[in-house]
């Protein structure tokens, strides 16, 4: 890929950066009493945007490791819970762990508490995924997929120390602080929004600098084959499991956003659903591309609030049976017809297209 | 490395070191190679490790200050729920023999076999309730085996060269979709089937000794053996057996063969459909059925499949089996919420240490 790439990068933050800020801006401002639930006939809130924003983050983890280095993780939500509540215990909980009150109580805690969280839960993903990683195929979904529903327990259960209450059991833990910088809080919605797009673009820069560096292309190398990955002398169960640490960490870092962002966290979010929603995310909007991290995370969104609020216009005694069914058959569908996701899918489908005379960079590895 | 010698030393071989070989019509006595002890020392290190945590959760429960006859009650207990699990593990190694495919909908068959039972028994005809439930509990198993013919046709046999996630998150969506249909039709409320033996709620208790055994778990048991006997004839005797056989082994060489292979990936779908409805039907009676059964009883069966090694049918019962009898004794030793905690640390433990599981040289594991 090299430089080839480049173009398309740009046009991508071209049209992404602006189109985030005006949606932005716009909710901050509310011209003319103008809103963003107003203008999409209430599907599309500010409240969602940040959920995709926060998605995005994950996503671009998830698809490195899914859809570049080819390991697949169905344990995914783990790590956005161990973050979520790494964040939260250390912030809330900080007098059950005498932690000094003098520091705690500072503005810049919690953002202490959100790097360390991020960079501990990479360190442990490393050191999970050196045994892990050896496993392949459905093997590796499959040690992953115990590895979620382990955490998402422990969370549960308090870790299996209920005298101290950490985690709250399943009730979780509530009154999260809201993040400030200084005396400048992040709160009303669009403040914080304007944050989590700020992480979620710095995550796509650091996606594409992945991808398009040389650790990138020892992860295509890996997907290929990784016999001969290592014969050319790669070191496999390093990069796969330095790959599996930063995607963790990235979640991580999502999850303590998020716990800032909703001030409550409860065990069931990050539980095995969660996990396999965020694969089908990842899935739906093309794994292997960073861009199809948003567009994914936006597509699902989309469809749950779609299904949730406009179902019973199509059905009048629509319930919420109806969009667990119409999820499933959405993804089986998309799964069926554009198994690269919407956005490889959706590229190729315009190159084929022989009047639009649309040309992209040809991938030089067979994705998905 | 076959034939390498072990290094000279001083002290004579010991009985561990030499291995037993025939040639012809001589019994050659010979050092063991090298690949040989370590597979020796593996299998006692797991022999090892699997004594000590039945030995830990004896020592766990002398705390509760359990006996003997608390132990044999907590291992009949547990028998109940393996033969549960075995018998949905079958439906898993069955269609990841023929199909390669890991299929989460079998949570979903395994619910739809006593929601449909309880439906058509709740009719009210035929008026003799034994008549009753027995064309009741047929008719679910006709619909469901159906349903997973049906299934495979329509999702995973046209995306039969789509990458093996796609397929999983596939079947992932197929699980969604019929969950949620069961909660269109039936609603939240838990169904409730009649013991076998009595026709009533009451479910009469047999004494042996110390020991209570209900007469629904002789059922269970009853109906594992009888499933499993019915399985190996079907496999050893009849050609449609052996043709499914076949494609587990080399789907191109039994298409070579002349086997329509695709109608056997349909088939072996719908009988593992029809296992899981029979898993789902014979537990009806002994824990009420409800839509969201089946996620529990799908992961476990699928945890009691890889204890076995995936592809291996006596290897998926023993599985189940011993899975059940450790999980229940491990949740009367623990807290009662850690109950579900105890399957996935097996399935983390059983794929880094020993991914075959109790399958043997049969399975051939993807694993570097």
């Amino acid at each position: 890929m090299g430089r080839t790439g480049f173009p398309s990068n740009v046009i991508g933050f071209a049209i992404g950066v602006p189109l985030i800020l005006a949606i932005g801006m716009l909710e901050a401002l509310r011209p003319m009493g103008l809103s963003l639930p107003a203008l999409t006939g209430g599907l599309l809130t500010l409240d969602t945007m940040i959920r995709v924003g926060l998605f995005t983050i994950i996503l671009v983890g998830l698809n490195l490791l899914m859809g570049y280095a080819g390991q697949v993780s169905l344990g995914q939500a783990a790590f956005y819970g161990m973050g979520a509540f790494f964040s939260a215990i250390l912030t809330v909980r900080a007098r059950t762990l005498s932690i000094p009150p003098a520091l705690a109580e500072t503005w810049w805690w919690p953002w202490v508490v959100m790097g360390m969280g991020a960079l501990l839960v990479g360190m442990a993903a490393y050191g999970i995924g050196r045994p892990i990683l050896r496993l392949r195929g459905h093997y590796l979904a499959m040690a992953t997929l115990g590895l979620g529903i382990v955490v998402y327990i422990l969370l549960r259960e308090n870790m299996g120390l209920p005298h101290l209450n950490l985690t709250g059991g399943f009730d979780g833990i509530q009154g999260i602080p809201r993040l400030r910088l200084g005396g400048f809080l992040l709160w009303p919605a669009w403040r914080y929004y304007f944050l989590v797009w700020l992480f979620a673009f710095g995550a796509i820069a650091l996606g594409l600098r992945v991808v398009h560096s040389r650790v990138g292309r020892a992860l295509r190398a890996i997907h290929g084959s990784e016999i001969a990955a290592e014969s050319v002398g790669v070191e496999v169960p390093h990069y796969k499991a330095m790959i599996f640490g930063l995607s963790a960490a990235m979640a991580a870092l999502a999850g303590s956003l998020y716990a800032h962002f909703q001030t409550t966290v409860i065990p069931a979010t990050f539980g095995f659903g969660p996990s396999l929603e965020l694969v089908v995310m990842s899935a739906v909007g093309g794994m292997a591309s960073i861009w199809g991290a948003p567009f994914g995370a936006l597509t699902i969104l989309l469809v749950q609030e779609a299904l949730r609020t406009q179902l019973h216009r199509v059905l009048p005694n629509a319930q919420g049976e109806f969009e667990a069914i119409a999820f499933g058959l959405i993804l089986v569908l998309i799964m069926m017809f554009l198994p690269d996701g919407l956005t490889v899918g959706g590229l190729r489908w315009l190159q084929s297209r022989p009047r639009l005379h649309i040309r992209f960079a040809r991938r030089s590895f067979k994705p998905g | 490395m076959r034939g390498a010698r072990r290094p000279p030393s001083g002290r004579s071989p010991r009985f561990k070191d030499l291995a037993i070989e025939k040639q012809g019509a001589f019994a050659v006595i010979r050092d063991r190679t090298w690949e040989e002890r370590v597979q020796f020392a593996r299998r006692w290190g797991i022999t090892a490790a699997a004594l000590g945590l039945v030995i830990f959760l004896v020592l766990l429960g002398r705390r509760h200050g359990f006996g003997v006859p608390e132990y044999l009650q907590f291992a009949l207990d547990g028998l109940r729920g393996g033969s549960i699990y075995a018998l949905v593990a079958l439906g898993f190694v069955l269609v990841y023999r023929v199909m390669g495919v890991i299929n989460f909908a079998q949570g979903a068959f395994v619910m739809l076999g006593p929601m449909l039972t309880a439906f058509f028994y709740e009719q009210g005809w035929p008026p003799v309730p034994g008549l009753r439930l027995a064309l009741a509990a047929s008719l679910a198993m006709g619909i469901v085996g159906a349903l997973g013919m049906a299934v495979e046709r329509l999702t995973l046999y046209p995306a039969r060269r789509a990458s093996p996630l796609t397929r999983i998150i596939i079947t992932v969506g197929v699980y969604l979709a019929l969950q949620g249909a069961a909660l269109l039709l039936w609603g939240p409320y838990a169904k409730v089937l009649p013991s076998f033996t009595t026709m009533s709620l009451s479910d009469p208790t047999l004494r042996f000794g110390g020991v209570r055994v209900k007469a629904q778990s002789l059922w269970i048991a009853g109906t594992l053996i009888a499933t499993v006997i019915a399985l190996g004839l079907f496999f050893r005797h009849t050609t449609v057996g052996k043709a499914m056989r076949a494609c587990a082994v080399n789907r191109l060489a039994a298409r070579l063969m002349g086997i329509p292979v695709d109608t056997m990936s349909t088939l072996a779908f719908g009988m593992a459909a029809v296992l899981g409805a029979i898993a789902g039907i014979v537990l009806g009676p002994v824990t009420r059925a409800t839509y969201d059964m089946g996620l529990e009883l799908g992961l476990k069966g699928f945890v009691a499949a890889i204890m076995g090694g995936l592809v291996s049918f006596p290897g998926a019962v023993l599985g189940g089996l011993v899975l059940g009898v450790l999980e229940n004794l491990w949740a009367g030793v623990t807290v009662a919420g850690f109950k579900d905690l105890f399957a996935f640390v097996v399935l983390i433990l059983v794929l880094l240490l020993h991914p075959r599981g109790f399958a043997g040289a049969e399975a051939a594991v993807e694993r570097v």
